[in-house]
């Protein structure tokens, strides 16, 4: 608490824990490249330099505001020195802007721009190095790197996963996994996160966009799209929709525009999860088996458990995802009916990167089939909108294609953490009344905190139930779970922070204020949905008593070794 | 060695272990310092014992025995530390005369022993001569004789390897005094009052340092002994941990006990085994003895001591990125807040102090405030080691009250610039220091008033140069080095002396513009004012201090091409000089760029734009014809 005097004007301060934010918070927008609220201060751009009163220079990041401190922002000295810093950083930087993925959206351009450097005196002489492509999700272009250390921290402290840290030093210093190791031989999980707070084009979405288009031109196929939860509430970021809102329709539009031929939502495929999930909880509740019960639709968490907590993975849900569930659907219903006898393909628009790599995992192949083919990006899809010279701002809404095109509310909040447990808790308590759905969302399964817990009452037992997001956060209760310190009946995981809607697909930037207003617009779409229970999606039974017919697990589950 | 269970034991031990040096008629203390093993110390100290064994008849004069090598004779042959005197290596000190032998060879030996062991000759060649003077005496070498040696008096004296050595010259009292007399606040106290300012560079007050340890809330807390000195051509904690281990360790336990820290690290670079073997050594002795370990000397104190092997960072001299380093961790420094006395290693409060701050402790416990602020400047008490190297006569590691002057450092300890030079600048303080005119010859050593001068102690090198340095080449040399060793954290230090180190470079290839003076200071002043660490933030001082000391030699390289010190290879034109040249082509046959042409008894030519300036016609020639012009 106290008051400082930022550039001759009094600026209050309460409990920031830095300068920096004070000054932000006082209408000054300090350029940084390192700095994340999320993360560990790290200091290293050095971008963020004030100056007090009597001439020091020191980076405001990592000084605790103190009571009558006189600091200035914008001296001369201090312009000098951050355009400057920006001029050594371009001078070793790839700097073909114009082809670059993050053309746009890098924020060294932003700020090469804004603080006017017009020159670069030095010679980018840095040896190129190969871009490492060889994972399903990312691609790294270390060429592009600033070494600001985000995504190292990122990996490290809000994922846990560890694959990507430093290596050698000084201006030859690089960020990559240990042992010089491609990213498609670590235990990386895809998640993307990285990729969310790389300023620059370093860490990019691994692209799939270009088959697709290929295969829209192809007459003898039919392209099938499903759209995940988390798509809609960030796909019109890029077109000036406001943060948050529901474009789906739009979405829906759009695609048709570009040549889709049929586009359903991912949410049927969550509809079905939760009457599996909640099924195998009930079976496992009652057989006392493998509790606590993992959920299953991340996969991301999937691959986090498999690798550093192998002896756990049998209580992760044999319940395929949401997505391989509806592919594995989608691919039947091309056995079963003939489609003209075109061949099917079936993408699906996420929200993460971590599900290119699910659709090649071999216990989500039925037959020798696999279910999806391919995985776009929220970024990826707004991509081809732009290429296809579309404005999904401007375009009436349509609705999604049938027989797939009707989904529960319980299904649209699978987008954020605490969804799929909450869809569950409505499935297993199974009463739609106001009071009933208003009970389970106060249970303590809702909000932002990286663990929640909640403790329900189902038939004559009592439920523990954890729900946990960010995988460092899943780590650490994996941890307890191990050493018997907490008991738990239901654990769910996503493993990005706050859920799918700041997965590591998703469109840039994904500030504090972004994620606030996705999670709201997907509690909207609940809201809105007449529609609250997966089981009283009347296609769900439907298809039950129809498609599914005594092949529920062999579509529905996954088939691994442990079976 | 019996076990020091309370403060008797360690005075019988003291007064058991003197008495059996003074009786014995002759020590023989062969420095097996890391200089001297490499000139060949170890192979010296072998034949020295197998010459006392197979002559077990030399006079025997007394019967109290000490348990070390050569009791028969009662000729105690020792392996002593570092003397620093290294170029004059090895050395060979007899007692109780103070002969000191230099540059001692192997076949030396045979005489050593039936002359000045047996007779008590001396022998003219292995002594020190200066100026036409010869020295038998060590303490009366001009070297020596004008050095105050506190921290570095038993080095070279005693027996590294063997604690009762160090006990025998009051080893272990002043932790004794401050157990059974001392409160830790008091410690703390005299500490801070002593003025004490820490040997690592940066002369923060030590008893500051302490205090704000003592006051954290949390309990657990470590001493962490930097010995990671990395400066190039810095050995004074290197001498101290070969020489004297037991008197840091001690310093670090009274740290230890005035803090209330119950465990300590010391991290040693990998580059120092000797020193890492020399510690590990003492620590196993204290921990048999009782002086490690739980409920030391019979009191409620109790400490445990590590060593950490670094990996050869020169950035782990760093605090934050030392601890790092010990906790597993890449080295690289970290943002402060918080400090390292709120959360240092583990996270937990922590006196980070050097090697040399450590081995001032005892005697200032020992002697008192007032004694020890009795030496050198109020602001600055006590001495300073320093590594004196370059183009002085005598190059080694010195020891002088603070406050000495530049002066007296290099011309009566260092006797002057060597070759009949003339000295033209001092590079003190390593890479993250700055280079010194004649102008501040008579400038003092301590910390304020070299600040004020745009230099540092740092950890103490002294480089000495004459005007056959070129100074533009000096910055470069240190530029380079700290962009190897930057740890590429942050910006301005990673990037910023890559680029300062490509302008250098531009430089003394005769590539450089007149905007590159303007683009360097630019680029200093941006790293010293916005870097991370205290690495960073002092990486452009040589450059600095180069640039308004010794403008126009940058001028010159840029300007005119030339090098005055014909140091800069890329600037060096040879000529061939026509009264001298007898045109008989050796040159030419020798050159292997073929740019020397001519007829045979005819004067040769070389053709500068061919030449790649190896001066290997220099040497060929047989007239001294060649010369470097310009």
């Amino acid at each position: 608490m106290g008051y400082m005097t930022i550039n001759n004007r009094k600026v209050a301060f309460t409990d920031e824990k830095n300068v920096l934010s004070v000054i932000r918070k006082s209408g000054i927008d300090l350029p940084t490249f390192c700095y994340h609220s999320e993360l560990s201060t790290y200091g290293a751009c050095r971008m963020c330099v004030v100056e007090d009163e009597r001439g020091k220079v020191f980076a405001s990041c990592s000084e605790v505001p103190r009571d009558g401190m006189v600091i200035y922002t914008n001296t001369p000295r201090l312009q000098h020195h951050r355009k400057m810093i920006i001029e050594l950083l371009l001078a070793s930087h790839c700097r073909d802007c114009t082809t670059c993925h993050t053309n746009g959206t890098c924020t060294l351009q932003k700020l090469a721009n804004q603080l006017g450097v017009s020159f670069v005196r030095f010679e980018n002489n840095k040896p190129q190095v190969p871009i490492d492509e060889s994972s399903d999700c990312i691609v790294i272009d270390s060429n592009k790197c600033i070494l600001c250390g985000d995504c190292v921290r990122t990996c490290d402290e809000v994922q846990g996963v560890g694959i990507l840290d430093f290596a050698f030093r000084g201006s030859n210093m690089k960020v990559m996994p240990a042992f010089n190791r491609i990213m498609a031989d670590t235990d990386c999980v895809g998640c993307g996160q990285c990729r969310t707070v790389c300023p620059t084009g370093a860490i990019t979405i691994k692209q799939n966009i270009s088959p697709i288009w290929q295969h829209i031109s192809e007459k003898d196929t039919r392209v099938v799209v499903q759209i995940a939860p988390a798509v809609r509430v960030a796909v019109g970021d890029k077109f000036g929709v406001p943060k948050g809102e529901n474009s789906l329709g739009k979405l829906a539009a759009a695609l048709r525009m570009m040549g889709f031929d049929e586009i359903y939502d991912t949410n049927f495929g969550a509809d079905l999860t939760v009457m599996e999930e909640s099924a195998e909880l009930v079976e496992r509740l009652e057989k006392g088996e493998n509790l606590p019960l993992f959920t299953s639709c991340c996969p991301g968490w999937v691959k986090f458990c498999e690798t550093r907590y192998p002896e756990l993975k049998k209580h992760i849900s044999t319940c395929r995802s949401p997505q391989q569930m509806f592919g594995a659907v989608l691919k039947e219903d091309a056995r079963v009916n003939p489609h003209d006898g075109k061949k099917t393909v079936v993408v699906s628009i996420m929200p993460c990167t971590a599900k290119k790599a699910e659709i090649h995992r071999p216990e989500h192949f039925t037959d020798g089939e696999q279910h999806v083919d391919y995985v776009l990006t929220t970024t990826e899809v707004t991509r081809m909108i732009q290429e296809a010279g579309i404005d999904l701002s401007t375009l009436e809404p349509e609705a999604l294609d049938m027989p797939f095109g009707i989904a529960s509310g319980a299904a649209a909040i699978f987008g954020v953490t605490g969804g799929v447990t909450e869809a569950v808790l409505r499935r297993l308590v199974n009463d739609d009344s106001q009071q009933a759905l208003q009970e389970i969302s106060f249970t303590g399964v809702r909000g932002t905190d990286g663990l929640k817990e909640a403790v329900v009452t189902l038939g004559d037992r009592e439920v523990k139930i954890a729900v946990v997001n960010g995988l460092a956060n899943a780590g650490k209760l994996m941890d307890q779970i191990q050493s018997g310190e907490v008991y738990y009946d239901f654990v769910e995981v996503m493993a990005c922070r706050r859920g799918c809607i700041a997965g590591g697909g998703q469109p840039l930037p994904i500030g504090p204020r972004t994620k606030k207003a996705r999670v709201e617009g997907i509690y909207r779409v609940d809201s809105m949905a007449q529609i609250k229970l997966s089981n009283e999606n009347p296609i769900v039974t439907t298809l039950y008593d129809g498609l599914l017919k005594g092949k529920e697990h062999k579509l529905l589950h996954n088939h691994t070794d442990a079976e | 060695m019996r076990k020091i269970e309370n403060r008797t034991i360690l005075n019988e031990i003291q007064a058991e272990t003197k008495q059996k040096i003074d009786q014995t008629r002759m020590r023989i203390l062969i420095c097996a310092g890391t200089g001297c093993l490499a000139g060949g110390s170890g192979e010296i100290y072998e034949r020295m014992c197998e010459l006392v064994k197979e002559n077990p008849n030399v006079e025997v004069k007394f019967g109290a025995e000490i348990a070390h090598e050569g009791v028969e004779n009662h000729i105690d042959i020792k392996k002593s530390g570092c003397h620093g005197f290294c170029e004059m290596g090895p050395l060979m000190r007899i007692e109780p005369q103070g002969i000191l032998y230099t540059k001692v060879k192997l076949e030396d030996c045979d005489a050593i022993f039936h002359r000045t062991i047996e007779k008590g000759e001396l022998i003219r060649h292995l002594m020190y001569k200066q100026d036409g003077m010869e020295y038998p005496k060590q303490e009366e070498i001009p070297f020596y004789k004008k050095q105050t040696r506190l921290v570095l008096k038993n080095c070279g004296h005693i027996d590294a390897e063997h604690m009762e050595e160090y006990i025998a010259t009051g080893g272990y009292q002043a932790l004794a005094k401050v157990l059974f007399e001392q409160k830790p606040e008091d410690v703390v106290n005299e500490i801070m009052e002593s003025n004490l300012r820490g040997r690592g560079g940066g002369g923060f007050t030590t008893g500051y340092k302490w205090q704000q340890v003592a006051r954290q809330k949390e309990t657990t807390r470590y001493i962490v002994c930097n010995g990671d000195e990395g400066d190039p051509g810095a050995f004074m904690d290197r001498s101290v941990m070969e020489g004297d281990p037991h008197k840091m360790i001690e310093g670090m336990m009274i740290a230890a006990y005035a803090v209330g820290a119950q465990e300590g690290y010391i991290y040693v670079r990998a580059e120092y085994p000797l020193a890492i073997s020399r510690l590990k050594l003492a620590i196993a002795q204290a921990e048999e003895a009782g002086l490690l370990g739980e409920h030391i000397m019979g009191s409620d104190f109790s400490f445990k001591l590590h060593i950490n092997r670094g990996a050869g960072a020169f950035v782990c001299g760093e605090g934050s990125a030392l601890t790092a380093s010990i906790e597993g961790n890449r080295g690289m420094p970290r943002v402060k807040p918080p400090r390292t006395v709120e959360q240092g290693l583990f996270a937990k409060p922590t006196v980070l102090n050097n090697v040399e701050t450590f081995a001032n402790v005892p005697m200032i416990i020992l002697n008192g405030t007032d004694w020890y602020k009795s030496i050198g400047p109020e602001k600055s008490p006590g001495t300073k080691a320093f590594a004196l190297t370059g183009s002085v006569k005598n190059t080694g590691l010195i020891e002088v009250p603070m406050g000495t002057t530049l002066r007296e450092v290099i011309f009566d300890i260092g006797g002057g610039i060597k070759d009949g030079g003339n000295f033209k600048a001092v590079q003190i303080g390593g890479p993250s220091g700055g280079c010194l005119m004649e102008t501040n010859l008579e400038i003092s050593l301590d910390f304020d008033s070299l600040k004020k001068m745009g230099a540092m102690i740092g950890s103490g090198g002294l480089v000495v140069m004459d005007d056959h340095t070129c100074m533009v080449e000096v910055a470069r040399f240190f530029m380079n080095f700290t962009q190897n060793e930057s740890c590429g954290k942050c910006v301005p230090c990673r990037e910023g002396t890559k680029r300062m180190l490509e302008i250098l470079e531009r430089i003394v290839e005769g590539k450089g513009e007149l905007g590159d003076l303007d683009l360097l200071e630019e680029l200093a002043t941006m790293i010293t004012e916005t870097a991370l660490c205290g690495l960073g933030k002092s990486a452009a001082l040589p450059v600095m201090s180069t640039l308004k000391n010794f403008r126009n030699e940058y001028v010159e390289h840029i300007v005119d091409k030339k090098c005055a010190a014909h140091v800069c290879q890329a600037m060096r034109r040879y000529v061939i000089s026509p009264e001298r040249c007898k045109g008989c082509s050796k040159c030419a046959r020798n050159c292997p760029a073929g740019a020397i042409s001519g007829q045979i008894r005819e004067v040769f030519k070389i053709d500068n734009d061919k030449c790649i300036k190896c001066g290997a016609c220099e040497s060929a020639c047989a007239f001294d014809a060649i010369h470097v012009e310009g």
